[in-house]
């Protein structure tokens, strides 16, 4: 409760501070409609009519939560006007591009650990592949892959995912499996430890927490990704689709309810990485 | 040349690369800085090569990867476009938006300390919003500031605010409770302490918090010129491009957006390694 109360009063001013924005926002319309009609507005009559258009351009919370519920709950979950649909064609792109981001950021880490060439020619770009903007090959990659017959959008959508996920899990999974120091190298040397041995005994299980921690960083990285890539041109399915849909056809509400869609979406694999994490890390004996 | 003999001769500079990459790597040269700094750059060269190699022994198609040297050429005879995108989006969407988020975060994150009350709700906060797809805010914002950069800028700013904000938040409470002690002692006030002790102290999480600024920002300006534009900017640029397969454009403004973002984090982590001197990551 102590915790939870500055979180409560902070979400309550940024609520206040939302409906007063509203009003202000959209006043322009209400008083542009009055002047059209030859009548004054009051204050009284302002604030509810800013609260109940239909393309607001601020739409007040209470009007987002009402779209937001209406697209999760009024129609069947397979229907395409449906939140859910969208968010788990979403979800399933963030997925492959999440897999895809761990095997090729473990694989990567593994090769760089093991190989000091690997270390010395690819660490460095892959530091500088996350400084450009993935988003500037984004509608070059669904433009490739439809001119070699990818048919669909799935495949650039997880690459694009992939592309922002392997890098996190990459720099934990190299910073771990060079966590042990050397006295337990040394230990096991004296074993007669093989060096498959060291790593399946030693590295790998000392390297368990850091890719737990990372894996947070890059599903959130992965959401991002498989959203940009169902951005730009012409996408129809997704939470990306909705809010460009939203923004093309002139319907704020969509996009808003889409883009709370997302933030839902987030937090859930955001608790689901976490619950992993603590799961793994009790059963390896971490103390928390 | 045959398609075959220019695939065989890419290969073989390719192995031979290696060979040699891997025999620095291996000697002393390779811990040496020059070492560092020649087996990642021949690696990049080596991956053109193969790339040019591909492209003219026919093994992918012009239209869907155009060789590097087209691309370079295109580059050669474009140059006008490119500074007229490089200004629209960089300097003025993504540059402006940079400097007003991170600027906005800073005096944040200096209020937050102020008010423990403040901190303590909004850090969760922002430690939830810096993980949300922001960039879907991008449709929204360009309704409202219109098509020029000033709504790019806008989208930068929500970007890379919390990122930023959660990092100074954190670097602020990194100085140690004995210097903090001894800053008390001298009778130092909240402003000496914080503008003396813990400014500086908070620099290396602000650097980081600069860096993923730094990516984030390039990000937010060229996907909100996707929902709306001048006639001018890389986002509008590479979409229009792009629908219309002229590859090579899109390329060479790929090329200018790597190399604009990667010379924003070098300059950057340079200015970090003069500020942060003192700091152990900086020390070898």
């Amino acid at each position: 409760m102590k915790r939870a109360l500055p979180v409560l009063a902070v979400l309550l001013g940024i609520i206040v501070m939302w409906y007063l924005a509203t009003v202000w926002m959209n006043s322009a319309w209400v008083y542009d409609q009055a002047a059209r009609e030859g009548r004054t507005v009051t204050l009284a009559e302002l604030i509810p009519a800013t609260m109940a258009q239909d393309r607001p351009l601020l739409p007040p919370p209470h009007q987002v939560a009402a779209k937001l519920w209406e697209g999760l709950t009024a129609q069947a979950v397979t229907s395409k006007r449906s939140l859910v649909y969208h968010g788990f064609i979403t979800f399933r792109g963030t997925m492959f591009g999440f897999a895809l981001g761990i095997v090729l950021g473990v694989g990567l880490a593994l090769a760089i650990v093991r190989f000091r060439v690997m270390d010395l020619s690819v660490m460095p770009w892959a530091i500088i592949s996350q400084t450009v903007p993935i988003v500037a090959i984004a509608p070059m990659i669904l433009a490739v892959s439809n001119k070699v017959g990818i048919d669909g959008r799935e495949v650039p959508k997880a690459i694009i995912a992939a592309y922002l996920s392997f890098f996190p899990v990459l720099v934990s999974m190299v910073k771990g499996l060079r966590a042990p120091d050397q006295m337990q190298l040394d230990l096991l040397k004296t074993w007669g430890a093989s060096e498959m041995q060291t790593f399946r005994k030693l590295r790998l299980p000392a390297s368990m927490p850091y890719f737990f921690a990372s894996l947070k960083v890059a599903v959130a990285a992965a959401l991002v990704g498989t959203i940009v890539g169902e951005l730009p041109t012409g996408a129809v399915e997704g939470l990306g689709a909705r809010m460009l849909i939203g923004s093309q056809y002139g319907e704020p509400l969509i996009t808003w309810a889409a883009l709370f869609a997302s933030a839902m979406l987030a937090g859930l694999l955001i608790v689901a990485v976490t619950g992993l994490e603590r799961l793994a890390n009790a059963k390896m004996g971490v103390r928390a | 040349m045959s398609a075959g003999m220019i695939l065989t001769l890419g290969l073989a500079f390719w192995l031979g690369a290696w060979a040699l990459n891997v025999a620095i790597a291996g000697s002393r040269a390779g811990r040496s800085g020059l070492g560092r700094a020649f087996v990642p750059l021949l690696f990049g060269f080596t991956l053109l090569v193969l790339w040019e190699a591909a492209s003219r022994a026919g093994l992918v198609e012009p239209v869907v990867l155009p060789a590097p040297t087209a691309i370079a050429a295109r580059i050669a005879v474009s140059t006008d476009i490119l500074w007229a995108d490089f200004v629209q989006t960089v300097l003025k969407g993504a540059l402006s938006g940079f400097l007003i988020g991170t600027g906005a975060a800073m005096v944040t994150a200096v209020i937050c300390d102020r008010v423990p009350f403040l901190r303590a709700g909004l850090l969760p906060i922002g430690n939830f919003v810096a993980a949300l797809p922001i960039i879907g805010l991008a449709p929204i914002l360009v309704m409202w500031f219109g098509f020029g950069w000033q709504s790019k800028a806008a989208v930068v700013v929500a970007m890379v605010f919390f990122p930023m904000l959660v990092n100074v938040v954190a670097g602020l409470a990194a100085s140690e409770r004995m210097q903090r002690d001894l800053m008390a002692t001298w009778g130092a006030s909240y402003w000496q302490s914080l503008w003396k002790l813990r400014l500086p102290a908070a620099m290396p999480f602000v650097f980081n918090g600069l860096k993923i600024a730094a990516s984030l920002a390039l990000i937010g300006a060229i996907v909100a010129e996707y929902f709306g534009s001048p006639v001018v900017g890389m986002g509008f640029r590479i979409s229009t491009a792009a629908g219309v397969l002229n590859l090579e454009l899109v390329w060479a403004e790929i090329a200018v957006a790597a190399l604009s973002g990667s010379a924003f984090y070098g300059l950057i982590a340079l200015i970090e390694k003069g500020v942060t001197f003192w700091h152990p990551s900086q020390r070898n």
